[in-house]
């Protein structure tokens, strides 16, 4: 669940973007407290303070005084927005540099890509790719 | 929970037994509320530093200060602090009661509820004698007491001896617990430092007698890599990088770099074909502390 060698706090702001893009956390929804995240993935509460410290300044969430922290509109679309940039880089990139190893082309990637996408997901759990 | 407030100051502290220096003109602080890691190898000083600030020893020079008082004879800052000693001595014929009555006499902020919860989630048989108990019980005792004294300052001297994984799995998920609910300064000292890594917000690393790293334990998380493939190539990248640990297999190196690496770094790794391994906290601290053993002995034999 956490990896090394990332800061904790990014991890924690991470899996809650996650809960957010996968619509699990709807917007305008109360999001887990810094000691619910602490208490579930056995952290320093400071550490979990930070991650949601981050997605506040961020302006994914926001604070109701007295109540907690919330989901804020426009968060799913904004996170989105953010992860399809960084999609290139984390994972096209990589795969560009693996195919030109391997001698496949572009266009046998264009293929292959359609060629899997088109076999109902079976073998596809190996999804630890950062 | 860093509220910027210092319940310990340690300024220039010695510790000499004979001709050993235990501790060698140390100097740091320990902020309010915060868990922190007291690590180190065995013998490098990390009980020294414990009992002397708990009063339990005397410096051979330099200040400390707890509560802004000093802790020697003071009545008033002792019962401010818990120092669960891995080698706690009870009396002969004590049972585990008798411990616990002493301590909720002597801690202003005991709580029997909290103790009876943690002897019940440890299975700890009231009724033998604490001679008699295992080593992973007698561990218990310490551990319970520690976390039911609330006291302002906790100090956990390697509690874990003889506790087995799902005892130790409980002790930190009921420090974490009781930490959220009452906030307090708490340190501990382990050698299992993953175990203990997502616990503690500050590292402090003590080593020969001196402290070599006292930082947030986030900003040490990505402070190192470990770069793995082509020797030449793993050479080439790593050039003007500090290295603090090289190991090779045939023409496959791996060598760790301190520093965090860009995203420039990254893509010219990929584009070279290495691969980026991550750099535990334990790994760090191991590869940190053996290196600075091997420069000085370096050093050493260069004087000579």
């Amino acid at each position: 669940m956490i990896e090394e060698g990332r800061a904790l706090f990014l991890q924690i702001a991470e899996s809650v973007e996650d809960a957010i893009i996968d619509g699990s956390l709807a917007e305008e929804a109360q999001a887990p407290s810094t000691n619910e995240l602490a208490a579930f993935y056995r952290i320093n509460p400071a550490t979990a303070a930070k991650g949601v410290a981050m997605l506040a300044d961020k302006g994914v969430l926001y604070k109701r005084r007295g109540i907690g922290m919330f989901v804020a509109p426009g968060a799913r679309e904004l996170l989105l927005g953010e992860r399809r940039t960084a999609f290139a880089v984390r994972f096209v990139d990589p795969l560009l540099v693996e195919a030109r190893k391997l001698g496949l082309t572009p266009e046998d990637l264009e293929l292959l890509i359609r060629d899997r996408a088109s076999v109902p997901a079976a073998s596809t759990t190996e999804g630890n790719a950062r | 929970m860093t509220t910027g407030t210092h319940v310990i100051e340690v300024k220039n502290l010695t510790k000499r037994y004979r001709d050993v220096v235990a501790v060698g003109d140390v100097s740091f602080t320990i902020e309010k509320d915060t868990i922190y890691g007291l690590l180190g190898r065995n013998g490098a000083g990390k009980t020294t530093v414990m009992s002397i600030l708990t009063a339990q020893n005397f410096a051979t020079s330099g200040d400390v200060r707890v509560f802004g008082l000093q802790p020697y004879e003071n009545a008033k800052v002792l019962s401010r602090m818990c120092f669960v000693r891995e080698s706690q001595k009870y009396p002969d014929d004590a049972k585990p009661g008798h411990a616990f009555a002493a301590a909720r006499i002597f801690f202003p902020h005991w709580d029997q509820e909290l103790a009876d919860r943690l002897i019940a989630d440890f299975q700890l048989p009231m009724k033998r004698r604490i001679k008699k108990l295992s080593r992973g019980q007698l561990s218990a005792v310490g551990v319970i007491i520690g976390l039911a004294s609330r006291a302002e300052i906790t100090f956990f001297d390697e509690p874990y001896l003889g506790l087995d994984a799902v005892a130790r799995q409980i002790f930190y998920d009921r420090l974490l617990e009781d930490y959220t609910e009452h906030p307090r300064t708490v340190i501990l000292s382990s050698h299992l430092i993953d175990e203990v890594a997502n616990l503690i917000e500050r590292v402090l690393v003590i080593d020969r007698g001196r402290i070599v790293m006292d930082e947030a334990t986030d900003a040490v998380r990505d402070r190192a890599a470990n770069i793995v493939g082509d020797a030449s190539a793993v050479d080439a990248f790593v050039q003007g990088r500090q290295v603090i640990h090289r190991e090779s297999l045939g023409n496959v190196a791996s060598v760790t770099v301190l520093g965090a690496l860009t995203l420039a770094d990254r893509e010219r790794l990929a584009a070279a074909g290495l691969d980026v391994a991550p750099v535990s906290l334990q790994q760090l601290i191991v590869r940190t502390t053996q290196h600075a053993a091997d420069q000085s002995a370096l050093d050493e034999g260069a004087l000579r």
